[in-house]
């Protein structure tokens, strides 16, 4: 039985090339891997080599055509004592759209990408166009509370979920024997021991991909960053690494990690150092990003963060540490990912904000209430999966949108906020939505120079009278 | 990964005098018997026939994208993974199908992803560089230079974790060998003592940059020495060093004394890619090191002279062509993901 060699495509490119050169005449025996000729396209010269054995009976296309189309037959192959590896199928199901059939059909239609995209979109639960909104579930009662700070409430939860499950770990620069750089792991190493509260030397690009390795076994890390900053040492195996193998491994290979630290501007620490990255990671699917506010935010998210099955962003501000709220007792006590909380009920208009804006949003609201604004503050505790049902209802309610964020106003959260408002309430809207952001500049060292690039109450006040048309 | 094809003049560059047999490499004495090589000879076989068919449905349109083939590094993955044992972890970059056939995953499941078909290890929705088996012990096939190193470095730390006594072995290029991450992994395997043995296939070439041009380092299994990091070189193309320094490495590992480096020095016949005309070698240096130093052929000799029967070989040439044949029709009619797919694997449900 004999074979045909065929005109190879050597990039995914390429649909013809000149036959440049015979390597091999009519009569020569080959073995695979022999170089038999060479081809050549407009970006390189290439060597194609046999794959099967056998004798060339025969030359159908002579060196020097231009031309030759990808998989058409140049040499028929005696098969010598290779029948075997002639064998395929009778009807090749090709993916190439040159080689028709089905599939050829499949693929042409794939290069219609808008068509796919509005197919693929239909067929996401909540992704077309006619959403329709849950009805909000009310937040369950937790009963009594006490004071505590952001940061021990962040200590208090990963000792609690370090307590329930053996595979919890935390790992990071400083994290044991200096008991945080911040102090916010204060008292895991006394009561967790060294084997789960693991010190790193400076190496976040090192650390993070040994911590993603561990989760993809099933155990649950959690990677401390002295500061988010940092975290872009270790980018690549964030996005790359943790969000994408799930999803590239046909759903086997999960990666249950939290990657946790102080984030936004801190005080007088310059450019390098002050710096939102919720919309960096936000923009990644297969991550989730969380930004709490008050204690009991930071305590039942990051629970819920540690018992995640998937890679969870999140994001805290190292003003918020010191600061105290009340925070439930429960032992039980937990947040929802993915549920904003409405910190303020008003009808005027709606301010959306995270992180240690909501504080800014809520002292806002009280002065535009002595001027008789009535104005409704949302924590949105979740950066992503968004809670676009809270937010739209709210609108809807409204009519008006504020966004407020520490970082940069350009393809930032508020733009992705206001963009789902547009979408989904857009009928809904009197005013334009207004976005109070960080200026869009690095973050400048002087003193003066830093309070003029972050948002301010006045900032907010604004923002919330022109979009109500008041003076 | 990134990679394209060379553009310009179709002169050949590069040095002709290739020293295929590295000088201070460690001999093999033969310690395996006849039923291991004949195992290691199969092995390495179905490694060669399988990329060689990739090859051809490559160049047939069928597997789309990059397509890194490992024609002749067989002796490392095989001799390597005579080494393991249940629980033990693989993982390695992008020229990954000769990992994953060593491990033991089907050969259909290999090459149906490698065509983005549903019957693939992935679903299709990874392809060449992106497979993975739990059950195996492979955890990929990562598409950045260097990446698994780290994650490799990372499934050593939960076998320390669980004290489980596993090893993992991590796989990477003398290209990846330069990358800052693999450093860092150097001093946290070595700082924590974890059971993993670096294994560098230094195949001389890192895409068309020789190793000679890209580090300064001419010896990469001293790489980690700084940290105390035994090492050593081993003839690549040799499946029985291979499997001796691996037998060395993996035990050294086992018994709790922390990371080991082991520098391949193998050769890659093909290109860097399907689409790299490798013009920064000579035709003569390639045809050298497969007459004189082919892993297989030099394995099929030496079972001939220990007395095997021709015909034996000959059985399992013929098992592994039809193994192939099989995976390449399987990877041919195994239809393309369901478009549903798409939005599937993204988040795993919270409990």
């Amino acid at each position: 039985m004999g074979a045909t060699i065929l005109m190879p495509a050597l990039s995914p490119t390429m649909t013809e090339g000149k036959l440049a050169r015979w390597l091999k005449k009519e009569g020569d025996t080959v073995a695979a891997g022999d170089v038999i000729a060479e081809i050549e396209t407009d970006k390189a010269t290439m060597e194609v080599e046999a794959v099967d054995e056998g004798q060339i009976t025969k030359i159908l296309v002579p060196e020097g055509t231009e031309g030759v189309q990808v998989n058409s037959v140049i040499a028929e192959l005696d098969g010598g004592d290779g029948e075997n590896a002639s064998h395929g199928p009778e009807q090749p199901v090709s993916n190439a759209v040159q080689a028709g059939g089905e599939t050829a059909k499949v693929a042409k239609e794939a290069e219609d990408y808008g068509a796919v995209a509005a197919r693929g979109a239909a067929r996401k639960e909540g992704a077309a166009a006619e959403h329709q909104p849950a009805a909000p579930e009310p937040e369950k009662e937790w009963g009594e509370t006490r004071s505590i700070t952001v940061r021990e409430a962040l200590r208090d939860a990963m000792a609690a979920e370090m307590r329930l499950d053996d595979k919890v770990f935390l790992l990071g620069e400083e994290v044991a024997q200096y008991q945080g750089a911040y102090k916010v792991s204060q008292g895991l190493l006394d009561e967790f021991g060294p084997k789960r509260v693991v010190d790193t030397p400076i190496t976040e690009h090192g650390f993070t991909g040994m911590a993603v390795g561990a989760a993809f076994t099933g155990l649950r890390p959690i990677v401390e960053f002295m500061t988010f900053n940092f975290s872009m040492q270790a980018i690549d195996q964030i996005v790359n690494s943790a969000a994408k193998t799930l999803y590239m491994s046909g759903g086997q290979l999960g990666c249950p990690i939290v990657f946790r630290g102080p984030n936004g501007a801190a005080a007088r620490v310059a450019a390098q150092h002050s710096q939102c990255y919720a919309s960096w990671y936000a923009h990644v699917p297969g991550l989730k990003v969380v930004a709490p506010w008050s204690s009991a935010d930071a305590k039942g998210l990051l629970r819920a963060a540690i018992r995640d099955p998937n890679p969870v962003v999140f994001l805290e501000n190292e003003i918020l540490y010191g600061q105290s709220f009340e925070c439930p007792v429960d032992d039980d006590f937990i947040l929802p990912i993915g549920k904003a909380k409405i910190e303020r009920k008003g009808k005027d208009v709606t301010i959306v904000a995270f992180s240690i804006e909501v504080g800014l949003a809520l002292k806002a609201a009280e002065k535009l209430a002595e001027d008789g604004i009535d104005a409704e503050v949302i924590n949105l505790r979740t950066i992503r999966p968004l809670d676009t049902d809270t937010i739209v209802a709210s609108v809807k309610k409204t009519n008006r949108l504020v966004t407020v964020e520490e970082g940069w106003a350009f393809s930032g959260i508020g733009c992705e906020v206001a963009m789902q408002v547009i979408e989904h309430a857009f009928d809904h809207l009197d005013a334009p939505p207004v976005r109070v952001a960080g200026l869009d500049v690095p973050m400048p060292y002087a003193a003066n120079l830093e309070k003029l690039a972050l948002p301010t109450i006045e900032h907010v006040v604004d923002a919330a009278k022109s979009v109500t048309y008041r003076k | 990964m990134v990679q394209a094809a060379k553009a310009g003049p179709t002169k050949r560059r590069g040095k002709a005098t290739a020293t295929p047999t590295p000088a201070g490499t460690r001999n093999s004495t033969g310690a395996m018997t006849q039923d291991q090589l004949l195992q290691a000879y199969r092995d390495m076989l179905l490694i060669r026939r399988f990329e060689e068919k990739a090859g051809q449905l490559y160049g047939m349109g069928l597997i789309g994208g990059f397509c890194h083939l490992y024609i002749g590094q067989e002796a490392v993955v095989v001799g390597m993974q005579m080494c393991l044992q249940p629980g033990d972890q693989v993982i390695t970059s992008y020229r990954d199908h000769g990992h994953m056939l060593a491990t033991g995953m089907e050969s259909r499941g290999v090459m149906a992803e490698l065509t983005g078909r549903s019957g693939g290890y992935s679903k299709g929705k990874g392809g060449s560089m992106h497979m993975f088996s739990r059950e195996k012990g492979f955890y990929g096939g990562h598409g950045i230079v260097g990446a698994q190193v780290s994650l490799g470095t990372g499934l050593a730390f939960a076998n320390m974790y669980r004290d489980d006594g596993a090893v993992c072995l991590t796989y990477y290029g003398d290209g990846a060998a330069n990358q800052g991450q693999v450093f860092e992994s150097y001093n946290l395997a070595a700082l924590m003592k974890l059971p993993v043995v670096y294994v560098i296939e230094n195949n001389k070439y890192g895409m068309g940059t020789s190793a000679e041009r890209a580090s300064a380092s001419k010896d990469r299994s001293k790489d980690g020495a700084p940290w105390g990091i035994p090492g050593e070189q081993v003839d690549g193309m040799d499946v029985q060093a291979v499997r001796q320094a691996g037998m060395r490495a993996v035990a050294h590992c086992r018994e709790g004394k922390g990371p080991y480096i082991l520098e391949m020095k193998t050769y890659r016949y093909r290109g860097h890619s399907m689409s790299d005309p490798a013009k920064y070698r000579t035709r003569e240096e390639v045809q050298k090191m497969r007459e004189q130093h082919d892993p297989i052929e030099t394995l099929r000799r030496l079972l001939l002279e220990g007395g095997l029967d021709e015909a034996k070989i000959k059985t399992v040439d013929d098992e592994v062509k039809s193994i192939v044949a099989d995976a390449a029709e399987f990877a041919q009619t195994s239809p393309e993901p369901d478009e549903s797919e798409l939005w599937t694997d993204i988040l795993l449900e919270a409990r």
